[in-house]
């Protein structure tokens, strides 16, 4: 099982003032978190593309790849992005570029992205929304096929035999794709063959293994390699040395986050029984001390079948050394006992 | 319509919502049809695996064949319903316009409930909201027997009185509270952005909000 961090650059919070630092800072704090993830030995680093003053990670590829010469072994991801309001070639270009530099470290995670900053800075309509996903998942797919691409679509110009470099260390990037559970995504990813990331960020996070196994059926159906097959599992989560204190913790940030969400689309945020009900037991909120979240992850993927799981701890203005502890904690502590009940990741 | 002759449960869209209300309806015993803008041949391995017991047929066959009828896809999707197909069907509206999440769309920015435009649309059928206000999985996880203290409460808006105790009993069947909020136009304060919406009330917390946003909702 890999494990492993995902954030969306967080910027910090100042305890006493209640002010919030600068976006600069939090790009570097993203890139320390980076270092660290690799230091301690865990598999994988995820940055969600978000575009507001307190989620400032809008150009995941150059974080990842100021971290691709400074890390050695940990795989670089996006988690996610937006690709309906980017551009497939350019995406495609920055992550062979990372995927250059980290010898094959890059990994891509398409998803039409739960915000929706994104839209108007590049100018999209939210109308489009089906539309532009699935014509520039198409083309990403292409390009990822071959280096020489004849392409035409409606929402960017044609491409006639064009050239699209560099080309990917192991002859193509992995491409993910990332869902919330909507049961045709499990289906389209099965059918194309993608590996599927599933965002559980609330409710039991069993509740998804139905979709997983539509996904390998959908697969099947299609013949597509088992070898291709995979899932992974996003989720909140934060490892404390101390599971109270590391629940109370995590609760004053992800309540904070859920409020001004709630404020924004509209929904009341959740109470704090609720929390302590997702933060225990089957929860989609992984939060904990070690041995907790340790046997949380074991017992999901005795449902779900999952080859990864990867934690965004950083919510809500968590201050930075606790980000790095509960990322060192991940490592450290919870990964040697996950693989000794699963065995080490296979990479 | 009686409520009592409630056996056959047709779910339009096969989303998240719409998987999540057909598990709960098939749990608590009713038939249940399922069709989106696909062919049922195309949605039947999605059927088979999440909704175990659901049949998977045309729209047309799924609104003709049940007693109630949920509209569970994306609002942005409505136009793509044939008014003909509902006239006179009881008809449970469960979505929702999200503006921030699926764009603006100028019909829906009134002061008027997405419902009331769903139902100027689909004039010849009886409209009810409810569900629109819970989240999908907690239409599952949450709920419970008759009398239990931790029983949700679920508002239930709409024009024609007998179609909302129709929906009401259904509720009521499928682990829920009902609370009658009136006719349509009500729906308005359990929308996005309400106290109401996403919130965890029982029947008689939902009673009091209620009343209390109702005058506020006009």
């Amino acid at each position: 099982m890999e494990l492993g961090v995902y954030s969306f650059g967080d910027v910090q919070k100042d305890p006493v003032t209640g002010k919030l630092g600068s976006t600069a800072q939090a790009t570097r704090n993203l890139l320390e978190a980076i270092q660290l993830a690799d230091q301690v030995g865990l598999d994988y680093f995820g940055i969600g593309e978000h575009h507001t003053y307190e989620m400032p990670a809008s150009a995941a590829t150059v974080v990842l790849g100021a971290a691709a010469s400074t890390t050695k072994n940990i795989k670089l991801g996006s988690a996610v992005t937006v690709l309906s309001t980017d551009d497939p070639v350019r995406v495609y270009q920055q992550f062979a570029t990372l995927d250059a530099l980290s010898n094959g470290r890059a990994e891509i995670t398409a998803g039409r992205g739960s915000s929706t900053e994104s839209f108007p800075l590049f100018g999209h309509s939210l109308n489009d929304y089906d539309e532009l996903y699935a014509e520039k998942l198409d083309l990403l797919l292409k390009i990822n096929e071959s280096e020489s691409i004849t392409w035409s679509g409606k929402f960017r110009p044609a491409l006639n035999e064009a050239l699209i470099v560099p080309r990917p260390e192991n002859g193509s990037l992995p491409i993910w794709l990332a869902t919330g559970g909507n049961p045709h995504s499990s289906v389209r990813a099965g059918l194309l063959g993608l590996p599927i990331s599933y965002a559980i960020i609330g409710g039991q996070a069993s509740r998804f293994a139905p979709l997983a196994d539509l996904y390998r059926r959908a697969a099947a159906q299609a013949n597509i390699p088992e070898a291709q097959i995979k899932v992974s599992v996003a989720s909140p989560g934060f490892v404390g040395d101390d599971a109270a204190q590391a629940k109370e913790r995590f609760w004053t940030h992800w309540h904070a986050v859920m409020e001004s969400l709630g404020k924004i689309r509209g929904f009341a945020p959740p109470p704090r029984h609720h929390y302590d009900k997702e933060a225990s037991g089957g929860g989609a909120l992984f939060v904990g001390a070690p041995e907790e979240i340790a046997e949380r992850i074991v017992t999901l993927h005795k449902s779900i079948g999952h080859m990864r799981q990867f934690l965004q701890m950083d919510v809500g203005q968590l201050p930075q050394k606790e980000f790095l502890r509960s990322i060192e904690l991940l490592g450290t502590r919870v990964k040697p006992l996950v693989d000794a009940e699963l065995g080490a990741a296979r990479s | 319509m009686k409520a009592a002759d409630v056996k056959t449960i047709g779910i339009l869209g096969a989303g998240r919502v719409g998987t999540a209300l057909a598990r709960r309806a098939i749990a608590a015993g009713y038939d249940v049809k399922i069709a989106t803008s696909r062919p049922p041949a195309e949605i039947g391995l999605l059927v088979e695996i999440m909704v175990p017991g659901a049949r998977a047929e045309t729209a047309e066959a799924v609104i003709a064949g049940s007693d109630v009828v949920v509209l569970a896809l994306p609002l942005s999707k409505y136009r793509n319903l044939r008014p003909a197909l509902f006239a006179g069907k009881i008809v449970v509206d469960a979505m929702n316009y999200w503006a921030p999440t699926d764009g603006v769309m100028s019909e829906f920015e009134g002061d008027r409930a997405s419902s009331e435009i769903i139902q100027d649309y689909l004039t010849d059928a009886l409209i009810v909201r409810s569900f629109n206000h819970m989240g999908y999985h907690e239409i599952e996880e949450e709920a419970r027997a008759a009398g239990h203290p931790d029983r949700r409460a679920l508002a239930v808006a709409g024009d024609d009185a007998q179609a909302r105790r129709v929906v009401a009993a259904f509720i009521d069947h499928l682990g829920f509270d009902p609370v009658d909020a009136g006719e349509l136009a009500a729906s308005r304060s359990f929308v996005t952005g309400t106290p109401i919406f996403g919130a965890s009330l029982d029947q008689a917390e939902m009673t009091r909000v209620l009343q209390g946003t109702y005058e506020r909702a006009y």
